[in-house]
Formats: C-alpha cells, structure tokens, sequence
C-alpha cells in the first residue's frame, strides 16, 4: 500500500531532524576533541603529562627573581611555579596590568622543542587578594594547604 | 532612614509578587472575578514599590550614605555623579533590584497593554509574571540585599566602583540587557497560560509576537553595548570572545530569534504550534541558566560578580523549578496543541523551519561549548573551551543560514511556484559573487572566508530589495510604494539587513586588521597599514579620582599629520587599581586604536604599546542597531494593535489532536 502522502512528509521530515542532528553531535564532539584545552600543572608539566602539539593552558604562581625583560623587544621570560615544578615561560606581547613576581597567573600556550612554554596569551590576577581557581587548584595538587575563602574574583581576559 | 524605607519595599513588593503569584490564578479556577481583578493593581504597586526602592538605593549613592554596605563597596565621595547613579547596578545587589524593576516594568507593560486579551487569560499571564518576579524578589531579599548595613562601625568613605564601571557604555548595557533578558519572561507566560488553557492558536501568537520582539531588540542592543565597551574599555581591543558570560547572553539571543521566526508561523499560518511553545519555555529558561552562569561564581570572568555558593543555589532551584514546571506542563498539555503541518518542499514555512532547525542547532552549539568545561570540572578533568571551537564550527550553521536567507523572505506560505523565482535568484546570485570578488579583489589579500561572507552580505541584500520590488510592484511612484509596505515587512527587511552589515563586520575585522604589540620610547615611530605612529610625548596628569600618565602620538598618512591622539594609563585612588585607557579614532572603514601596556623604565618614555589599525569594525555594532531598529519597526505594525478580545472565541480556536 502506498503511504499518504502526509505520513510520507512525516516520515522524511523525522529522517531529516535525525541526520540533522547527528552532524550538529558529530561536528560539536569532534571540534571539542580537537579544540579544547587542557589545564597543566606544573608537576604535571614535569612528568611529561602536557600535550605536545597542541595548546593547553598552564597556572601558578610567577617564581620570585626570575623575570627577564628583553632590552630591545617585549620578549619576557619568567617562570612559572607550583612550588613544586617550574615551566620556563616567554612571552613577546603586552603583560596584563598586575603581572608581578610572586602571583597567580594562568597562560595559554604551547611547548617547543626545548621543552620552554611559548604563551599566546597570559591572564593575571587583578584584585590583590585573589587568586584564579586554577592556580589554588595547582598549589593544592602540589600539596600546599590553599585557603579558598577568598575575595571575590575581578580579572581580566588578555585576548587570545 | 532611605535605606530602611527601600528595604521594606522590597519586602512589600515580596508580598506583593505572592499575591499576585497566588490570588489571581486561584480567583481563574474558582470563578472568584474579584480576585481575579486583584491582578491589575497589584501589578501597579509593585513596580511602584520596586520603583521607589530603586531610587531609594539611588538616592543613598547620591548622598554617599556609605552605612549602606553595597554603597560603601561601590561608591566613593570622589566618584562623578554620574557614575554614582549607573554604580547603583554596578554590582550584584544593585544590579538585581535594577533586573526585578525592568521585569515589574514589562508587568505592567503586559497588564497596561493587555486589556484586550480575554479576563481569565490576562489574569493567569500576570499570575505567572508573578511567580517569575517572586523568585526574583526573593532571591534579592534572602542572598543579596542591596540595603545592608555596615552599622554601628560604617566606614569613612567607600571603596570606590570598579574604575572598568565609570564609563557611559556600562551606564546602558545593563538595563537594556536586562530589557532582553526578563523580556523573554513575557512570552514564557504566555506559553505557560497556553498550555494551562490548552488553548494556543494564531491569536495567541500575534499577541505574543510584538513582546518577544521587543525583548530580541533589547537584547540584541544590550549584548551590542557589550561588545562595544570590551573594545574600547578593557584595553585590548577585541569585539567578542566567547567567555562564557558573553555566551550566557548570546544564548537566550539565539533561541530568541527561533522563536520569532516561528511564532511568525504560528500567527500566520496556525502551524509549529508546539514547537513555538517549546522555543518560548526554552528562551527564558536560558535566560536563567545565563543569570546562573554569571551570578552564581561558577566562571571565572569580567563578569562574575561573586563567589557566594548560596547564591548559586538559589537560582539553580529556581532554574529547577521553572525549567520542571515547564516541562511537566509541556509534556501533559501540549498534545492538546497539536497540528498537521500542511506545506510543500519549496515555502516560505518549509525555510521557516529550516531557519528554526539551524538556529537551534547553533544554540546547542553555544550551550555545548560554555557548559563543557563545568561538565569536565565535575568530572575531575580541568579544561576551557574558548574561541577555537566555536570559530571552528559555529560559522556552519550561519552560512547555511545566510544562504537561505536570501530566498526565504520571497516565497509564499504553503506553496511557492518557483520557476519564476528562479531566473531573478540566478541574476542575484551571480551579481553578489562578481561584486564580493571585486570588493576583496580590491582589499588587497583574498580570502575564502571573506569572499563567501561578502557575497552572502550581498545576497541577503539584494534580494530584500527585490523582496521590496515584488510587494510594490502594482503601486506607482516611490511614496505609493513606501506607504504600500506594512511595517512587519519593511521591519524584517531592516533586520535581515542589519544582520548581514555585522556579518561582513565581522568578516573584514577577522581578516583585515593590523595588530602590533611594541616597545616604543619617545620620539620613536612605527608604520603599520599605511599609517605612522609617532610618539612624541609622556606626561603625568591629575584628575578627581584618578591621576594618569598620559602619551601623546601623532598620526601621520601619507606624510601629512591627521590627529594626535592620547592613550593614558590611570592609577584610581580609592581602590589603586590600575586601569588602561585607550585611545580610539574611528571612521566607518577603520578604527586606529592605541592602548598602553606598562612603562619600561623609570621616567615614564619607555612603554609597552598595542597599536591596531583595524579594519571596518563599526559594522559590527552598526549592524545590530540596524536589526533592533527592525525589530522596533515591526512592533509598530498596525495588526498588533487593534487585538480584540472577541478574536478568541471558541469558534476560532483550532483544536486538533
């Protein structure tokens, strides 16, 4: 029997969402795979766990005396520190307002072959008394007792 | 003596929103008619409660009462007057009696406009504006009163407002944001009234069309503003970066414009009724989920305004509440709503919904990417999902959604003859690929995604025009044409091409600007896309509540000096926060943008500098003026007035299940 001419409508309307949903899931999942990234401490980093070809994002606090401006550019090298481990981090753009020695920043970046992190861009706490939850996060895993009663958060996204 | 005055408004106004949540419902179900006129006059008092409340905290800021807590938190003796005002919503407490007032505002838009709807329908609308407005209230008065006291040991002066805050752009995005946000409130108790009465037909929805367009159009300028003053205010000069607070505003905005496009099906053609209803209950429901996103200290942004868990809380239950009462009533009641869908492959209900399809699709999309990374966290994993995934597959969808933009608007409900279509859509076609090739031709370097975006652009555009031509065709002369058109129609037409003006935007500024990060002393210069930049003095400055360095740059093109302008890096007093202050010129074709970064030695001559020269990025915001200015066009329409109450008859209501 053939089917009305409605129900075949239906029919094809149902296939349609499901196929139509089925891209939407495929793309979303597979672009996220590709394209999120990962949260490294720096004990992690140390133990090989950072990715190698992708982005991910580092966190902790900027090691005491080890900031080295470049004379001639806006290259910055410091490193980055759980108390634990240490990243060699460069930098060649504008640091946020507040990038200081001895606070919590958190970087988005790549390694290269020597192994140093090259940020593409470096968010800084901006309230004295506040630390971002990934760099609490970081100092915890590397056992530091972290009091996360803290102020409320105010930071600033440095782009991308 | 304010601050307990405005206090106990807001909890009158708590009251109030219970009377109103309970009495008037209850009065619909027993056939009480008195209490079912209790609706109107409390709707009346609380927004002049909620009103003078609002200007009770306001007046505080004026006086600098600083035992007021938000007050002495947010405000300084020092601060300008006028940011004493806008600093009344400048944080949460403030904020959210600012959110409660705009909603008790579209109240009484509803209940002042509304008198035609039918008794018991106008009654429940309200009852259900009521329940919305007392979960609002009482989160206000429960987790973040604006009137706490520092009392007995208040403090001398405040803490100052945010400096990010003192701006002009920050006195209107809120409200209008909120405009969009709560707006959305008005169709979702519609909706819930509907699925009470089992009742939701083509009346239904032009009575529901001009509120959601009106709140789209608020949206669109709030989430607009927005991005404006990232640009300007955060110092480095971008329009849009799929922060999740930015995404919980998007999000309703998406859906929003769902549900406009298919209550446009519902009031024309009594079609995609459950699916209208569903689109209503989700908009406002994603509004909440951004209210949660951002007040409940879950991300981490310009935006979060604190991290109390019990705030949190709260709204998640709530957000559980509605979402579940929603739900319940949509599952038991929408198959009393039900209808055929009676259209053909190629009509303008099939690209309808075909637009529906893709603009849900690209809600998920957004939905998927913020929420991720807090499924991810409470599964122990720590990761962000930023700009790469979404600039990665949220342009999908939009193409395929431009594409059919430019055929869509022209077919006919039910069935479109194509074959005379066909040749003008080819002439179009064609004509928007040659233009957009001459146009990057003529910018210099190609680019794929510039070219497919312009000629889109194009497309959507010249086929509004001929949209135009084809409704005018039988009048003669110009004025003729004009008064022909209905307003729904010029307002679509306005719209489709406000969107189109921020897509090319988009694409030129992605794809043709210059940024540099520099080092740069005085007296030296840099040429970047044509222009030099010579900086040519620092020098300290003083002013009310700030002091600043500022340093000064000529601009030079083609050798000959066209402005001077002066970037500034402040110190605020009151709270030492450093701010950054760029200095902008625009034009329509390009922005010149210099933003300082730090000093690189003692005497202020050295510093870090991010110059742009960016490329045609007031589209961008033009185009959204352009869409809300659509949106209000449409709201002017002559059929959304005149609603009689006799069009809902039982005659008339469609009920087929």
């Amino acid at each position: 029997m053939p089917m009305k001419p409605h129900r075949k409508k239906r029919l094809l309307a149902v296939l349609a969402s499901v196929v139509g949903v089925a891209i939407v899931v495929t793309l979303v999942l597979y672009a996220s795979e590709q394209k999120m990234n990962l949260f490294i401490t720096p004990t992690e980093f140390q133990a090989g766990d950072a990715p190698k070809d992708r982005t991910f994002r580092i966190g902790g606090l900027v090691k005491e005396g080890s900031v080295v401006r470049s004379e001639t550019s806006l290259r910055t090298e410091f490193i980055v520190t759980d108390k634990v481990a240490d990243i060699t981090v460069v930098y060649d753009k504008i640091m946020p307002d507040l990038f200081r020695e001895g606070q919590g920043i958190v970087a988005m970046g790549k390694i290269n072959e020597e192994g140093i992190f090259i940020a593409s861009s470096v968010l800084a706490k901006h309230d004295e008394e506040y630390k971002a939850p990934e760099v609490l996060d970081a100092l915890e895993r590397a056992g530091h007792p972290v009091d996360r009663s803290e102020k409320k958060p105010k930071y600033i996204d440095q782009g991308q | 003596m304010h601050a307990e005055f405005g206090n106990y408004l807001i909890v009158l106004a708590f009251f109030v929103t219970m009377a109103l949540a309970v009495f008037p419902m209850l009065g619909t179900f027993t056939n009480n008619m008195s209490l079912v006129g209790t609706a109107k006059p409390l709707t009346i008092i609380l927004f002049v409660s909620l009103l003078i409340s609002f200007s009770c905290l306001a007046y505080g800021f004026l006086v600098d009462d600083f035992t007021i807590a938000y007050v002495a938190n947010n405000s300084n003796s020092l601060l300008p007057d006028r940011y004493k005002f806008s600093a009344v919503w400048g944080a949460h407490e403030g904020s959210l009696l600012l959110w409660v007032l705009i909603l008790s505002g579209w109240v009484l838009a509803v209940a002042l406009l509304g008198k035609n709807l039918p008794k018991l329908s106008y009654a429940r609308i309200l009852s259900v504006l009521g329940m919305i407005s007392c979960g609002f209230v009482s989160f206000m008065l429960f987790t973040s009163n604006p009137f706490e006291r520092t009392l007995p040991f208040f403090p001398i002066d405040g803490a100052d407002l945010n400096p990010l805050l003192q701006d002009f752009g920050l006195i209107i995005h809120p409200p209008l944001l909120y405009m969009g946000y709560v707006g959305f409130a008005v169709s979702f108790a519609f909706a819930i009234t509907a699925l009470i009465e089992g009742e939701w037909n083509a009346t239904w929805a032009r009575w529901t069309r001009p509120w959601t367009i009106a709140a789209w159009a608020s949206l669109t300028l709030g989430i607009m503003l927005g991005s404006w003053w990232a640009y300007y205010e955060l110092g480095w000069g971008g329009w849009w970066f799929w922060d999740p607070s930015e995404n919980a505003s998007f999000l309703p905005w998406l859906s929003g414009t769902a549900l406009m496009h298919s209550l446009a099906v519902t009031d024309k053609r009594n079609s995609f009724k459950g699916w209208t209803l569903a689109l209503s209950l989700a908009t406002f429901s994603l509004s909440l989920l951004g209210m949660f996103l951002i007040r409940s200290g879950v991300l981490t942004s310009v935006h979060s305004f604190a991290s109390d868990p019990e705030r949190g809380r709260f709204i998640l239950i709530f957000l559980a509440i509605v979402v579940g009462a929603a739900l319940i009533l949509f599952l038991f009641r929408s198959g009393k709503v039900k209808t055929k869908a009676n259209f053909s492959e190629l009509s303008k209900d099939m690209f309808l919904l075909l637009n529906n399809i893709l603009f849900v699709s690209a809600t998920f999309i957004v939905l998927f990417g913020t929420l991720y990374p807090l499924l991810a966290e409470a599964l122990g994993k720590k990761l962000s999902v930023g700009a790469p995934y979404f600039n990665a597959i949220f342009p999908i969808p939009m193409v395929v959604i431009f594409a059919l933009l430019g055929v869509g608007p022209l077919l006919n409900w039910k069935k479109h003859n194509f074959s005379k279509l066909k040749m003008p859509l080819l002439k179009i076609a064609i004509v928007s690929l040659v233009l957009s090739l001459l146009a990057v031709w003529s910018l210099g370097e190609f680019f794929w995604w510039v070219f497919i975006g312009l000629a889109l652009s194009l497309w959507v555009t010249i086929s509004g025009f001929y949209g135009v031509s084809l409704a005018t065709r039988f009048k003669k002369g110009i004025y003729a044409k004009i008064k022909s058109l209905n307003r729904s129609f010029i307002g679509m037409t306005v719209a489709h091409i406000g969107a189109v003006v921020t897509l090319a935007g988009i694409l030129l500024t992605s794809f043709y600007s210059v940024e540099r990060d520099l080092r740069m002393a005085v007296g030296e210069s840099q040429e970047i896309a044509g222009y030099t930049f010579s900086m040519t003095k620092s020098e300290d400055i003083q002013k009310e509540n700030y002091q600043a360095t500022r340093v000064s740059f000529d601009v030079y093109q083609d050798g000959s000096k066209i402005l001077t302008m002066k970037p500034e890096k402040r110190l605020y007093l009151a709270s030492g926060q450093i701010m950054t202050e760029a200095d902008i010129d625009f034009t329509l074709s390009r922005d010149l943008y210099i933003a300082l970064g730090e000093a690189l030695d003692r005497q202020g001559n050295v510093w870090s500098v991010r110059i742009y020269v960016k490329a045609f990025i007031r589209l961008i915001w033009l185009g959204a003026i352009i869409m809300a200015l659509g949106g209000i066009f449409s709201i002017l329409d002559k059929r959304y007035r005149n609603l009689r109450a006799e069009k809902v008859t039982p005659s008339q209501v469609t009920k087929t299940s």
